[in-house]
């Protein structure tokens, strides 16, 4: 009796089981084969790099490499624990644009899905995403250069109050208005694509919801309050904790495209700060120490953020 | 009083839905109007292109003598194909490297399956910065050099994460008699499971194509030599920053006003991506929604 059940249970494991790792290895030897160059360029350009971040203790020197460099403990680190005005400056402009980002880019698809998902003509709905979402497969020079055709100096805009006889406005390289700029050009690139995912959350709401609700006398307001919103809470939260980890990221390319007009005063963040003072400047550990803090934020933010809403019942993005 | 009910929603009145189109005209205008200026301006006869003071509508006639400087063999035929042969080599390694990948971790038998998944998905939590991704690509011996521009990007572990969604989903049986048949992992890989996933092999590839076609940092970053440049690097240079382009750098006497040339370049770097639009649109939204679902 004994030896039976175990014999089932040795079956039950299966032959998997009984392989050496060697052995396994060894059979699996082609799918091995098939991971292994993707593999190796994810730990290549992906680990390497992240082991890289060493020289934010070090002081690199170019032509001793990265091992034979000296180390300097948390000296890299003092641009940030001291307040170099140079990286305050870029931490401001950031924080400026994540808020912004936060407000105006955030809402602007939710807003956009709802007037979609409203229309009642489904070929004018597809219509409209077509042309919607194409700036999101335009490249940022691309983008910048039609905002600088379309409100330029001597852009679209411009042109027309000039043959109007009318005063021009100046927004391309007005320092004044530069986040404004930033903001806007992010809603016109990704407002219609971001729509996908709510638009899909959308269909996702049972129609018999609605139905009830009109029965029991609700208006169209009160249905989006009480209906539509709840069905989009989950991805709403979801995207904000992506978003959240991402607010030390405000644009990059798009930021140091336009940094010569405008300045650095108003353009630095903390992304072309990195850039700036190490590719370019050549104070690589500096740079390195701000990028390696920026990421470690990041992803405090992300952990916190997913927490936060675990607490609350949401799902987060992951679970543990 | 009777409402028309569509899916139990009451039709909003006339004045609601007039007010909707209008915001979604206004909207729908304002992501068009460039293109159709760029596209204009880069056709339209000197005379109004000076007369209007930059941007152009409505061509009054249409002429290529933009395109031709082009097109004559200097820095803009050069970048062109530098870009194709970035987006064309990259797009093809790009997609090898990840069906490879994601085929292997779809597997469920795959003994080293468990840590290859772990490494491609904690990749996805921590970008490594600038700085160190500078010096590893130096270090490898790339600055400089065209595939700078295709092997760091090489792969996208979302990308890898959402071809694994959709082989995973494969039916079984398939793989599994294939596998009966004497097929090796190779032969069902490339007979049976490749052509089951056209679908998400054509969004995938598009994907990367585009980000390829679109890459303008990597090459800020990693090239010096300016016969190396893509598209987005000589567009930036002549268009944004306003250098202008002479008959040195184009390599023809024949010289349309700057701001037709200006805006034909824009176009030489927008027509690849609306010819791929329509092939894109059609799969995408099922496309990043597996990603979203699985990932």
């Amino acid at each position: 009796m004994l030896q039976r059940s175990s014999l089932l249970r040795r079956s039950k494991t299966g032959p998997q089981q009984q392989l050496s790792l060697g052995r396994r290895l060894l059979r699996d030897r082609v799918l091995l084969l098939f991971a292994l160059p993707g593999c190796a360029l994810i730990i290549v350009f992906h680990y390497v790099p992240l082991l890289g971040n060493v020289i934010a203790f070090k002081d690199y020197q170019p032509y001793l490499g990265i091992t034979s460099s000296d180390w300097s403990g948390w000296a890299n680190f003092s641009v940030i624990f001291n307040g170099d005005p140079a990286f305050l400056r870029a931490l401001k402009n950031t924080l400026i644009l994540t808020c912004l980002q936060s407000v105006f880019v955030f809402p602007a698809p939710i807003l956009l899905a709802l007037l979609l998902n409203s229309l009642f003509s489904e070929r004018i709905k597809r219509i409209a995403q077509s042309i919607l979402y194409l700036p999101h497969f335009m490249s940022w020079v691309i983008v910048v250069a039609l905002f600088q055709q379309m409100l330029g100096g001597s852009g679209l805009l411009n042109n027309y109050l000039r043959s109007h006889d009318l005063a021009t406005i100046n927004i391309i390289g007005n320092s004044e208005l530069f986040h404004v700029l930033l903001t806007s050009q992010i809603i016109w690139k990704d407002t219609g694509w971001a729509t996908i995912l709510f638009l899909a959350a959308l269909s996702q709401i049972d129609s018999q919801l609605y139905e009830a609700a009109s029965v029991d006398g609700a208006s169209r307001m009160k249905q989006l309050w009480h209906v539509t919103l709840p069905g989009l809470r989950g991805i709403i939260i979801l995207l904000f904790i992506l978003r959240l980890g991402d607010s030390l990221t405000v644009g990059f390319e798009q930021i140091i495209l336009q940094q010569q007009a405008v300045g650095r005063d108003v353009s630095e963040v903390l992304d072309t700060y990195v850039y700036n003072n190490g590719v370019l400047g050549g104070a690589w550990g500096v740079a390195a120490a701000v990028g390696l803090v920026k990421g470690v934020v990041g992803v405090i933010l992300v952990l916190t953020a997913n927490k936060v809403a675990h607490i609350f019942g949401e799902q987060g993005v992951y679970q543990r | 009083m009777s409402t028309k009910i569509v899916q139990g929603v009451p039709m909003p009145g006339w004045p609601m839905r007039i007010f909707k189109g209008l915001v979604l005209l206004v909207f729908c205008a304002v992501v068009i109007i460039p293109f159709v200026g760029v596209i204009s301006t880069s056709v339209a006869p000197n005379k109004q292109i000076n007369e209007s003071g930059g941007l152009v509508l409505f061509p009054k006639s249409v002429n290529f003598a933009a395109y031709e400087s082009l097109f004559a063999g200097g820095v803009v035929t050069q970048a062109l194909f530098v870009s194709i042969f970035v987006t064309v080599i990259g797009t093809v390694l790009s997609l090898t490297v990840s069906c490879l990948l994601a085929y292997a971790l779809a597997r469920p038998s795959f003994t080293a399956g468990r840590p290859i998944l772990l490494i491609v998905l904690f990749s996805m939590l921590f970008s490594p910065g600038i700085i160190p991704t500078y010096l590893t690509v130096k270090g490898v011996g790339l600055l400089d050099s065209i595939w700078a521009l295709i092997v760091p990007t090489m792969i996208s572990a979302f990308n890898v994460v959402v071809l694994r969604a959709f082989f995973m989903n494969l039916p079984n049986e398939i793989t599994e008699s294939a596998r009966i048949d004497g097929a090796g992992e190779l032969k069902t890989f490339t007979y049976i499971v490749l052509p089951l996933s056209k679908a998400v092999l054509s969004v995938i590839g598009l994907f990367y194509a585009v980000a390829y076609w679109n890459a303008f940092f990597s090459a800020l970053l990693y090239l010096n030599d300016s016969k190396l440049w893509p598209l987005q690097l000589v567009l930036r240079t002549y268009v944004i920053n306003d250098t202008q382009l002479g008959s040195a750098e184009l390599g023809t006497e024949l010289l349309p006003p700057q701001a037709s040339i200006q805006m034909a370049i824009l176009v030489v770097s927008i027509v690849p991506i609306l010819i791929i639009y329509p092939f894109l649109q059609r799969h995408f939204a099922k496309g990043v929604l597996t990603g979203a679902v699985k990932g």
